[in-house]
């Protein structure tokens, strides 16, 4: 009955819905993982790495995490071809404001004007919507460190702890069970991979795994972007006690 | 002949200009306001062209008023100004403007600003600045007068000297200024220094 609204992004059904947006998340509950968590002192985001070939070669340090700004950073659930398409357009909005201000580009306008983007391919006839979630950490003088996460139909808001991808629904209750507000950067790391350990499928939580990134700010007063080595996510996972040590394990 | 001219207080930034609108020898109005507001809190004088100086004063002060509403949040005043000068180079190489500019803003963060930015788009920010004939009287005296940190009293003394100065020594001196003034309370009208009356038309502010 469906089927004749399905091969359109711009039509709604009779029962008023979107298929293909639809659609479009769902590609995205097969995707890996990745929890955003707001601090008082930064922004974490955690994400599930699922390349597990022992062959492949990853170019970067990172495969869902990404800088769009000295300022913002986005961790990626979905297909990564069209992320890499949106990634470099925010990267060009951002730049484009300083070159117009100056200034860094307020977080809420740069995923505004991505989300504006991802809008026009759920109504502007014949494309497919673009089947990525995103989640933006950020740091900008007016409203300090934000969360925000974003979904395929364009739509977009601001979070304190917030998951995408798989088993997003079941991170998603177990953070706003655990969160509290004025949580430290560090406690935000903890609960980020204990929610992950949790709602990931394989059984162990490994390095190699996981990714690791925050959004902060330097003691001088710059918003810091950093990465998470492997050696000390491996170190933080023992530490928590998410993980047993190699050691032991083997 | 045109004379814009601002400087930066403490916690305060003051700006004046004439109010003479002029063509070939005539003057046409001795009550045009040359000083408009761009948002609550900051002034835009302008000097040049006086099409192209509504038209794109207009313009800038309207692009300020969609950021904000859009945004929600302000434009800083280096924003604006950097905004305006972007405006005015692009046009530069298509249809220049002939308009300069001194923008007067005070935000939370920095306080009180001016920028400088002329018609071929030179922006610097500044504490005191100048435009048209008036400037080579104006810019020698706030050279020898000014000084950091300056009271919202000295200041005004010192542009009253500016006006005193240009109205002895400048031929075809103008003979009404405006003073507005911006700080944390917001942009405002601060006085007429008028020698003539036009009484024909009701004065705009």
């Amino acid at each position: 009955m469906s089927r004749r609204y399905d091969s359109r992004t711009t039509i709604f059904s009779p029962e008023g819905r979107l298929y293909q947006v639809e659609y479009a998340m769902e590609a995205i509950g097969n995707a890996g993982t990745a929890i955003g968590i707001l601090s008082k002192d930064g922004v974490v985001l955690v994400g599930e790495k699922k390349v597990t070939s022992k062959l492949l070669q990853t170019s970067t340090s990172t495969e869902k995490m990404y800088k769009i700004d000295d300022h913002v950073a986005c961790a990626v659930a979905g297909i990564m071809s069209d992320a890499n398409i949106l990634i470099n357009t925010a990267r060009v909005q951002a730049q484009r404001y300083t070159f117009s201000y100056q200034e860094p580009m307020p977080v809420e306008q740069l995923v505004q004007s991505l989300c504006d983007t991802k809008q026009g391919y759920t109504q502007f006839g014949g494309l497919r919507p673009f089947g990525v979630s995103f989640l933006f950490a950020g740091w900008d003088k007016n409203f300090g460190f934000q969360l925000y996460m974003s979904d395929p139909s364009g739509n977009y808001g601001g979070w304190k702890a917030a998951a995408i991808g798989a088993n997003n629904q079941a991170a998603q209750s177990m953070l706003k069970q655990d969160y509290k507000d004025d949580l430290t950067r560090e406690e935000a790391v903890q609960l980020a991979l204990k929610v992950l350990s949790k709602t990931m499928d394989s059984t162990s939580l490994t390095s190699e795994k996981l990714e690791l990134a925050e959004v902060f700010l330097s003691p001088s007063g710059n918003v810091k972007y950093q990465v998470c080595s492997p050696d000390s996510l491996s170190k933080l996972l023992v530490k928590f006690g998410v993980t047993q040590p190699a050691a032991e394990a083997s | 002949m045109e004379c814009v001219f601002g400087l930066v207080g403490n916690g305060f930034a003051v700006v004046a200009a004439d109010t003479s609108a002029v063509h070939s020898i005539l003057v046409h109005k001795s009550n045009e306001d040359k000083i408009m507001a761009l948002d609550s809190h900051k002034l835009i004088a302008a000097s040049g062209e006086s099409g192209d100086r509504v038209q794109f004063t207009e313009y800038i002060q309207k692009n300020v008023a969609l950021y904000q509403f859009r945004n929600g949040i302000p434009l800083t005043t280096a924003a604006a100004a950097n905004f305006t000068r972007g405006e005015l180079a692009t046009a530069l190489r298509k249809n220049p403007y002939f308009v300069n500019i001194l923008l007067a803003g005070y935000d939370k963060e920095t306080g009180p600003s001016l920028y400088y930015i002329d018609y071929i788009s030179t922006l610097h920010k500044v504490d005191k600045g100048a435009f048209g004939y008036g400037s080579f009287f104006s810019l020698s005296l706030m050279d020898r007068h000014y000084h950091s940190g300056m009271s919202l009293e000295e200041a005004i003394d010192l542009v009253d000297k500016c006006i005193l100065e240009i109205r002895s020594r400048l031929v075809m001196a103008p003979p009404n200024f405006v003073i507005k003034i911006v700080d944390k309370d917001g942009a405002r009208h601060f006085a007429w220094r008028e020698s003539i009356k036009d009484d024909s038309v009701v004065p705009s502010a």
